[in-house]
């Protein structure tokens, strides 16, 4: 085998509070497809990060082109020929395909643009690339395979020797994912070096010559393309020897009566028929990958976002529920993932916050706010739920991630709901915090809540959930009970559902 | 209610240890940085008016002062309203053309129909209101940008004051000769109604945004309008009753001016919006949203008036009136996004 063009050995890279990498290996050959695979937060990103020059490391040494090398910037990156295309877009749509390849690089003559070498000099490109575009054309016109496509020719016009994809077929059909192979396969054959970040197997399957798997920020290790095997590759994702962790004592609550039903819930761009039920008192998971649908589908039944199909049943009536306002007025209430954007006033103090969804029941006929009861009740709520804040006066912004959570479930336990929508309850939260969001979500469930908890991460699904869903590409693929669930029968139904059907 | 797991033996001793950092002490810090604009504001006035009264002795007699309280009622009630309007993140830019409309109406109705003088002045109030609801219902269910929706009613609104008056000021005086004494006559000795006007209804606007349900959900919405949805909040209605109500004062402006004036004036009205809200953002409301203070929109109002006052008394010609404001509000702005920076 050639010498790799692009080495990396021992990269650790810490964030405050995380290390997200530790001694991490990976090293790429030209002409050659690396797909790196691991869960949500197993360092792909931060990797690529490091590599395009978008962050620095902290200890480690990178070799390109069997020289060490110090990545200082994106432009440096660039310059050596490494060079990402992220999963967001970075293209103006209102330009043309020709004017956003050559941004900031525009041909000149004397004082103004010349869009005529311009077109030329981008269409002599896609033409040598074997892409099939009009240089002159609007990008905004075009579909996202196509967009990627300008992306890719963006990225080779710099002569990029390393293509670092960052999930690039997250946003693509079927079809157009062919279209993306194909240039792939032209790549590689022109000696281009490829990292293709992916957690879908059948991806790996069909593109790899060789697979690096992180998991936790660590390295795992490299399979060559004859040793692949996806269950051995789903086993070092999801590591074998971890502990499981405690799981919940009465795991079965499917006997109970049913809180929630929904069937068929379908939304224009991702849900298709998702149907499930909840039961008093359960705690059910919804597992799987980032765009696998879990929060789309918290927000579906709330009709925080349009539906095009599927109903909602609570309490055995048939729920007409048009926007959140109806939903939390049944007691369904949804904690958002973003619980900074889309979960908390920052700038408000700590009783506006719990007060916030039952303002009404806290004033008086003519529309006074008794201010007297709202601050009982948060006072109550903050030592009920343990909230560590110097007064009920503080504003959210200045609380730590697990309490300012709290505060968003106090504002929950306040209405009263019946029905909670937890999604991803324990993110950016430190371990000790988490354990007592844990504790909190089992107290609920055991005083006749009903839960549904959505997390990415495995070992929090098994440590709360009596039942586990799980989705990948906007459907259900499976659904386990607690006894049966393991890290791994979860990450296969996560990684492949869609494929077998 | 006690943190009682049911789970294994696990991690069930340390959890109590180990609950994230406190950040201490930020309670009174933050309290100040709430307060700097307002205080801001409320020093700059203190010290243009000690400027003022040195510079000139009839600055600071009664006569001047109320004149002053007078000049600032018509801004300052508009500038009340709007103020809501910019905390929920919205502007307003019809309420200039809006008052005038209001004032048409109110005149169309004392005078024209020859309604009693009360039923006109509600009637004259009402028009606000409805010119109010109908931004809000552009805003919040066509989802129209604020600074459209009230730009085309603000056009409206001149055209419509145009039209239904003929483009001839309608005149009170003869047919409700009382008309003229809801801004001008002085239940309190001294003091002009228009000003006990003002004061009243910044009262109304100061309980309102900050004790009832109107307020909370402005600020709310201003903070955050997609976490307040999704708190079941039904943020659409609101906005519009937000809106509304933002109107109402408009109105209010309206009848004020007309009777301050005995007159509707069809011509007037431009540039007064605009005037409203530089008193509002030299009182510390974030253009933002979820920021702002009745208490600094009052203080706001008055540094435009005692700025323009003061001018006049020092015998400045009156073209460097607007660019001393414009300055005035520069510098607020400027101090509001360094306080912002440091607080980032």
């Amino acid at each position: 085998m050639t010498e790799p063009i692009l080495k990396v050995e021992g990269i650790s890279k810490s964030f405050p509070g995380v290390k997200a990498l530790d001694n991490v290996h990976l090293e790429v050959h030209p002409g050659e497809v690396l797909v790196l695979v691991g869960e949500n937060g197993a360092g792909k990103s931060s990797l690529m990060k490091i590599l395009s020059g978008i962050y620095t490391k902290d200890a480690g040494r990178i070799f390109f082109e069997g020289k060490e090398v110090e990545i200082a910037s994106p432009l440096h990156a660039q310059h050596l020929g490494v060079t990402i295309i992220h999963q967001e877009m970075n293209l103006m749509s209102d330009l043309t395909v020709a004017q956003n390849i050559y941004i900031g690089r525009e041909p000149m003559i004397g004082p103004f643009l010349s869009e005529a070498k311009l077109n030329k000099t981008a269409s002599d490109l896609l033409e040598r690339l074997n892409i099939n575009l009009n240089a002159k054309q609007h990008v905004g016109e075009l579909t996202v395979a196509k967009q990627q496509m300008v992306e890719i020719a963006k990225a080779l016009s710099f002569n990029a020797k390393v293509l670092i994809m960052d999930e690039p077929t997250s946003a693509l059909t079927d079809t157009e994912v062919e279209v993306l192979f194909t240039l792939i396969e032209q790549l590689k054959a022109s000696g281009t070096a490829i990292i293709y970040i992916s957690h879908r197997m059948d991806e790996l399957k069909r593109l790899a010559d060789r697979v690096t798997v992180l998991r936790d920020g660590s390295y795992i290790g490299s399979l060559n393309k004859d040793e692949i095997d996806i269950p051995k590759v789903i086993e070092m994702m999801v590591g074998r020897h971890i502990d499981e962790g405690t799981r919940p004592a009465i795991r079965d609550k499917t006997s109970n009566e049913t809180v929630l039903r929904v069937r068929g819930l379908s939304t224009k761009s991702l849900l298709r028929d998702v149907s499930f039920d909840l039961h008093r008192g359960e705690i059910l998971g919804f597992a799987g990958l980032m765009g696998a649908g879990r929060t789309e589908t918290a927000r579906a039944i709330i009709k925080a976002d349009p539906t095009t199909g599927g109903t909602v049943e609570y309490e055995g009536k048939v729920a007409r529920i048009k926007q959140p306002a109806d939903a939390v007025r049944l007691g369904i209430g949804y904690l958002s993932e973003d619980r900074k954007l889309l979960g908390l006033m920052l700038e408000q103090d700590v009783t506006f916050n719990t007060i916030l969804a039952s303002l009404p029941t806290f004033t008086d006929s003519i529309g006074i706010v008794r201010d007297g009861k709202a601050k009982t009740i948060a006072r109550d709520k903050v030592s009920e739920l343990r909230i560590k804040t110097p007064s009920i006066g503080q504003m959210v912004k200045l609380l730590s991630g697990g309490n300012q959570q709290k505060v968003v479930i106090a504002k929950w336990l306040v209405r009263d709901c019946d029905v909670l929508i937890f999604d991803e309850p324990t993110r950016g939260i430190d371990v000790g915090a988490k354990e007592e969001i844990y504790a909190l979500l089992q107290l609920l469930a055991a005083e006749g809540k009903s839960i549904i908890v959505i997390s990415s991460e495995l070992p929090e699904i098994l440590r709360v959930a009596n039942r586990v869903i799980v989705m990948a590409g906007g459907r259900i693929t499976g659904e386990l009970h607690n006894e049966e669930a393991s890290q791994e029968k979860i990450m296969h139904l996560a990684t492949h559902g869609g494929g077998d059907e | 209610m006690s943190l009682q797991t049911d789970s294994g033996p696990s991690t069930k001793g340390k959890k109590d240890m180990t609950v994230a950092a406190e950040k201490q002490g930020g309670g009174v810090l933050a309290f100040v940085k709430k307060q700097a604009q307002q205080s801001l504001a409320f020093g700059t006035l203190i010290i243009l008016v000690v400027f003022f009264s040195i510079a000139s002795p009839a600055f600071l007699t009664w006569p001047n002062i109320s004149g002053v309280l007078l000049a600032t009622a018509v801004i300052g009630i508009l500038a009340l309203g709007t103020t809501f309007v910019i905390i929920t993140g919205g502007i307003d830019l019809s309420i200039g053309t809006g008052m005038t409309l209001a004032a048409v109406m109110t005149g169309v109705f004392i005078v024209n129909i020859g309604l009693p003088v009360w039923l006109g002045v509600l009637g004259g109030v009402l028009t606000g209101g409805l010119m109010g609801f109908v931004n809000g219902v552009n805003i919040a269910f066509l989802r129209l940008p604020p600074f459209i929706a009230t730009l085309a009613m603000m056009l409206i609104a001149q055209g419509l004051s145009l039209i239904i008056s003929g483009v001839r000021p309608i005149y009170f005086s003869g047919i409700a000769d009382d008309f003229k004494l809801i801004a001008l006559g002085t239940l309190i000795p001294g003091l002009p109604n228009a000003v006990l006007i003002t004061i009243v209804a910044a009262l109304i606007a100061f309980v309102v945004l900050g004790k009832t349900i109107l307020g909370r959900y402005t600020f709310s919405i201003g903070s955050n309008e997609e976490a307040t949805r999704l708190s079941g909040v039904n943020t659409r209605r609101w906005k519009v009753m937000i809106y509304t109500f933002a109107g109402l004062f408009t109105g209010v402006a309206g009848v004020v001016i007309a009777s301050r004036l005995d007159s509707a004036q069809p011509q007037l009205g431009v540039g007064y919006e605009l005037q409203a809200i530089a008193a509002v953002i030299i009182g510390g409301t974030s253009l933002l949203g979820g920021r702002g203070s009745i208490l600094g929109t009052v203080i706001g109002a008055l540094i435009m008036s005692v700025v323009i006052n003061g001018l006049r008394i020092m015998s400045i010609q009156t073209e460097w009136q607007n660019v001393v404001v414009g300055i005035v509000i520069l510098i607020a702005v400027y101090f509001d996004t360094l306080r912002n920076r440091a607080s980032a």
